[in-house]
């Protein structure tokens, strides 16, 4: 055992796992379509068998509600697989591609195909959910995979290790657990792609180990996503998305509405239905309810208490702690600078900063001060203040008048820009992301006549007739594609 | 403060003003790029035959082509490519805007190499402009009369605050590679890829990297091999071997061996006539670091075809070299030069584990009338890109996407490729205050009730995955209904 508990021969066995997929792959075996098939169906019985597992692994690493385990863990997940068995084998099939007159003989498409060994990291803070559902688009595309959870949530990462082996095939897929040492020593290896979630920090790190062998990364990262509310709103509608939103998992999702801005009038009638929200939602001691999460861990709830600690702001709301239980209330803080501790770091808890603004220019501003975040919310019933929004802020996604649902549409890439990451997935996207799009042109050995134009001796008439064979046409000209 | 954080700088300050944002600019800066290569077109062919002794028709084909039906193409698609993109919805989202919208990223770095020192560098700016990015441009100092050529017109025809050349040798690269950009884009080798790669983690700025690596070629026995070489000769001996997806190296089957280059040997005679360091269509090694480099190459080597060279010319005969093994030098680097090599193998299998047992390279090229043989190369080995039967020719189809895998790169580019390669794809969810009532069903406290409705209305998929599809049933049952209800009527009609 080294000093951190871990077994050693953990970081030997890493380059025998890396081995045994590096044969599976190159064996060919995840190629056909009904091997990827069988292990995205294996994985739905995974969630089936094992839903009770599943929830109390949650609410063991963080005292997840059933309800919110069942919707963020099990069901988005499920759906995912559901969504890639039904389109993967259109997604295989080769696109072919429109071609100019010098090439109207040959056949251009684009194949998908598999990378290789991908390497994919996960969060703590969806355990479940941030390693599948990347794992769903690596096993459609032809992968073979390794899945490093996350340590802090612990009991996830156990039931993983157990039942990932357990259903998916050992040949092609594997858990490896481990701290930051371990996941240094895996990092020193040669990946095909490496898929992370995680902070800017770390990040770094891996797009650094990544340069060594030039492997492409996928970065799903954090920020402070700013939640605008501005102009003629449905306060009580609002408040509850805004509060449904931004306490979901105890404030810990990368994609929670971080801070507000709006004016004074707003904020002040926009309080009173937040507070109504959180009663009806948590009831009036929400330390009793069964339906709020708690912080990972005690690390974790320090670092909120000293945020809220050194913060300058008014607390309107809440406010309550429990170290022992990890607990911290749903809370309102207000009067909040841009100088405050809560406005230095993504908050990542149950603390909702709100800050006033004069004017929606104002915040437009403000925001576009700051890193790109992963997520951008305008809460407002004028479409003109949605618009203006949108159209003058960047964000990896942005969703108006509700918080974090965007990103269960399979149909929309979910991703970062900028500080908030890079690359994207959620269905067809994960697909892409794990795929290498290869561009192919079947040549006809005819018209090798046509191909005497392009050989030397150059001369100017052959130009001209190459010139005009291979020309982009202008759209909509009804030209004669006759050689 | 240094002169290219000011670049940087200043560019970023003119992008957030937002100047680029409407597509009537982007189109004006393409329609001004344009008129810079035409009007320019003999000072560029000019500063091409400095660098590279490159034919002027040559330059026409191999560069200004490809600029121009990028630029042709971007103006006319790019109302399309930047209008907001739908996609599909689940029933939650049955009432809202769900769309994909492209947004430019800022301020990109495109890094060009020295090949085909326009192309490379101007196709990726007419998508960075496309997309409505700000560029700085950094072409290679090794085709010194092309960057300084690229330094002196550009700003007489782009928009210079959003737009800007800056030119140097290593020391001014990576004091470019210290700021921060929104995307880089390099072209070159996987060497010095690496270390853009590294530079761009401290920022976290995503890359697009197109590297080289040794293109394969292989032509199986079953093909017409005249028509092969030609092809292969034009492909591998333009601008003298330096290109990306030249094909680097022959593999094929030692009974053809001699066939081939002597077919080779027929084309080069057509091509450059008796002799080539004489004939106007033959390019020059870009510099004496690079021809020594290349020379070297052929030292175990036996020579089948060529070998001359005249090192106070860069120059080096098309030479094909014969009965190469694996372990030579020139098998272990990328060549760009006009030396090829033929390695033999003992048919398709080999040929494949001899591909494999290598890095990925950035194109791949198979010669044969056989389906499955080339059936089999596509489906087991893995590459950038591939043409069948000919060569370089996938490059030329922009509606096909660009780029290398492993070791040869990642990201691509070409038409809307580009586009998209320098745009973020930003997922919009546009929802109004209505319809709350659905919304109650994710809200706690928790009821069985409210989780049995969550989770129906979450749903993408409408059929139950163990095969009975209840809308289908339901759809079926009312077409049967609609069915005898025609039928009584008809009959009712009848009877009447």
């Amino acid at each position: 055992l080294n000093g951190r508990g871990f077994v050693v021969w953990e970081l030997f066995a890493i380059c025998e796992v890396l081995e045994r997929l590096r044969g599976a792959f190159r064996s060919g075996v995840t190629l056909p379509v009904h091997f990827r098939l069988t292990q995205l169906e294996a994985m739905m019985s995974l969630f089936e068998d094992n839903e009770t597992q599943i929830i109390e692994a949650m609410h063991e690493d963080l005292a997840k509600p059933k309800f919110e385990a069942v919707l963020s863990e099990i069901e988005i997940v499920v759906n995912d697989i559901c969504y890639a068995i039904s389109n993967l084998q259109s997604w295989m099939q080769p696109t072919y591609v429109a071609t100019n007159l010098a090439t109207k003989l040959d056949d251009c498409f684009v194949r998908r195909e598999p990378l290789g060994v991908v390497l994919i990291i996960g969060a703590w803070n969806y355990p479940l959910h941030l390693i599948l559902l990347p794992l769903i688009g690596a096993i459609a595309a032809g992968n073979c995979a390794i899945l490093k959870p996350s340590e802090i949530s612990r009991a996830t990462e156990k039931l993983l290790a157990e039942l990932i082996p357990k259903y998916l095939s050992q040949e092609c897929y594997a858990v490896i657990r481990g701290g930051a040492e371990e996941t240094k020593t895996l990092l020193e290896n040669r990946f095909d792609h490496i898929f992370y979630t995680g902070s800017q920090s770390v990040a770094r790190c891996i797009l650094l180990a990544a340069a060594v062998h030039l492997t492409p990364v996928t970065l799903e990262l954090g920020g402070k996503c700013p939640c605008l509310i501005y102009g003629r709103l449905d306060m009580k509608a609002a408040a509850k998305r805004l509060v449904w939103a931004k306490f979901f998992n105890a404030g810990q999702s990368c994609v929670a509405p971080d801070y507000v801005l709006c004016t004074a009038e707003t904020r002040d009638a926009l309080l009173p239905f937040i507070k109504e929200t959180l009663e009806s939602f948590y009831g009036s001691d929400p330390q009793q309810s069964p339906d709020l999460g708690r912080i990972v861990t005690d690390r974790h709830w320090d670092r909120l208490l000293e945020l809220l600690k050194k913060s300058e702001g008014k607390i309107v709301i809440g406010g309550e702690s429990d170290k022992k239980t990890k607990y911290i209330a749903p809370t309102v803080v207000v009067d909040v600078m841009e100088s405050d501790a809560l406005m230095q770091e993504e908050i990542f808890g149950p603390i909702l900063p709100i800050l006033t603004i004069k004017s929606l220019d104002e915040a437009i501003y403000f925001v576009n001060e700051r890193e790109k975040p992963l997520a951008l919310y305008a809460f407002s019933d004028e479409s003109q203040v949605v618009n203006t929004v949108l159209e003058r802020t960047c964000s990896g996604g942005f969703c108006s008048n509700d918080g974090i649902v965007h990103m269960s549409l399979p149909g929309l890439p979910f991703g970062g820009v900028g500080a908030s990451g890079m690359g994207n997935y959620h269905g067809r996207w994960g697909f892409e992301t794990f795929s290498h799009k290869r561009g192919c042109m079947m040549r006809s050995w005819l018209l090798e006549r046509v191909n005497v134009l392009r050989y030397p001796p150059y001369n100017e008439s052959n130009l001209s007739w190459l010139r005009w064979a291979t020309t982009a046409k202008k759209k909509g000209w009804a030209g004669c594609s006759v050689m | 403060v240094e002169m290219e954080k000011q670049v940087v700088d200043g560019l970023r300050e003119v992008f957030q003003s937002g100047r680029s944002r409407p597509l009537q600019y982007r189109k004006q800066q393409l329609g001004a790029l344009h008129r810079l290569i035409t009007e320019h077109q003999e000072d560029i062919e000019q500063a091409l035959k400095q660098d590279l002794n490159r034919n002027t028709y040559n330059t026409s084909l191999f560069e200004l082509i490809s600029i121009e039906n990028d630029i042709k193409l971007a103006e006319s698609e790019m109302a399309d490519w930047a209008a907001p993109r739908p996609v599909k919805k689940n029933l939650n989202s049955a009432l809202d805007d769900v769309y994909i919208k492209p947004e430019p990223l800022g301020v990109v770095l495109i890094i060009g190499t020295w090949n085909y020192p326009w192309a490379m560098i101007l196709q990726p700016l007419v998508g960075a402009i496309a997309a409505g990015n700000a560029a700085v441009l950094k072409p290679s100092e090794l085709s010194e009369h092309s960057a300084r050529l690229m330094k002196e017109l550009l700003p007489l025809y782009l928009d210079k605050e959003m737009y800007q050349v800056v030119t140097g040798g290593v020391p001014e690269t990576q004091e470019l590679l210290r700021q921060r950009f929104d995307h880089i884009f390099y072209t070159g080798s996987s060497a010095v890829g690496k270390l853009v790669m590294e530079a761009a983690a401290r920022h976290l700025t995503p890359v697009t990297l197109e590297l080289g690596g040794k293109s394969p070629c292989y032509v199986d026995k079953n093909c017409d091999i005249a028509v092969a070489c030609r092809r292969i000769t034009w492909g591998k001996f333009a601008n003298c071997g330096q290109t990306c997806i030249a094909p680097d190296y022959i593999l094929c089957e030692p009974s053809i061996q001699d066939r081939i280059v002597e077919e080779i040997q027929k084309t080069l005679l057509e091509f450059y006539q008796t002799d080539p360091k004489s004939s106007p269509d033959y390019c020059r090694i870009i510099n004496t670091r690079h021809f020594d480099r290349v020379l070297a190459l052929m030292n175990e080597c036996t020579i089948a075809l060529g070998g001359e060279s005249d090192r106070s010319q860069c120059y080096i005969a098309p030479t094909v070299l014969k009965d190469v093994l694996p372990h030579f030098k020139i098998m272990q680097e990328e060549i760009f030069g006009p030396l090829l090599p033929i390695v033999t193998v003992n048919g398709l299998s080999e040929a494949i584990q001899f591909i494999n047992a290598r890095e990925k390279p950035l194109a791949l090229y198979v010669f044969s009338s056989d389906k499955t043989v080339i059936k089999r190369m596509l489906a087991e080995t893995s590459s950038g890109g591939v043409t069948v039967n000919d060569v370089l020719m996938h490059y030329t189809v922009d509606t096909l996407p660009f780029g290398g895998v492993g070791n040869s790169g990642m990201g691509r580019y070409h038409g809307k490729h580009t586009f998209d390669q320098l745009s973020h794809h930003r997922a919009c969810l546009i929802k109004s205050f209505a319809m709350e009532g659905l919304n109650d069903a994710r809200y706690p406290p928790l009821t069985a009730a409210r989780l049995r409705k969550a989770k129906f209305f979450m749903q993408h998929r409408l059929c139950s995955c163990s095969g009975i599809c209840v809308w289908a049933v339901i759809a079926n049952l009312l077409a049967i209904g609609l069915l005898v209800a025609l039928i009584v009527v008809l009959n009712v009609n009848i009877l009447v």
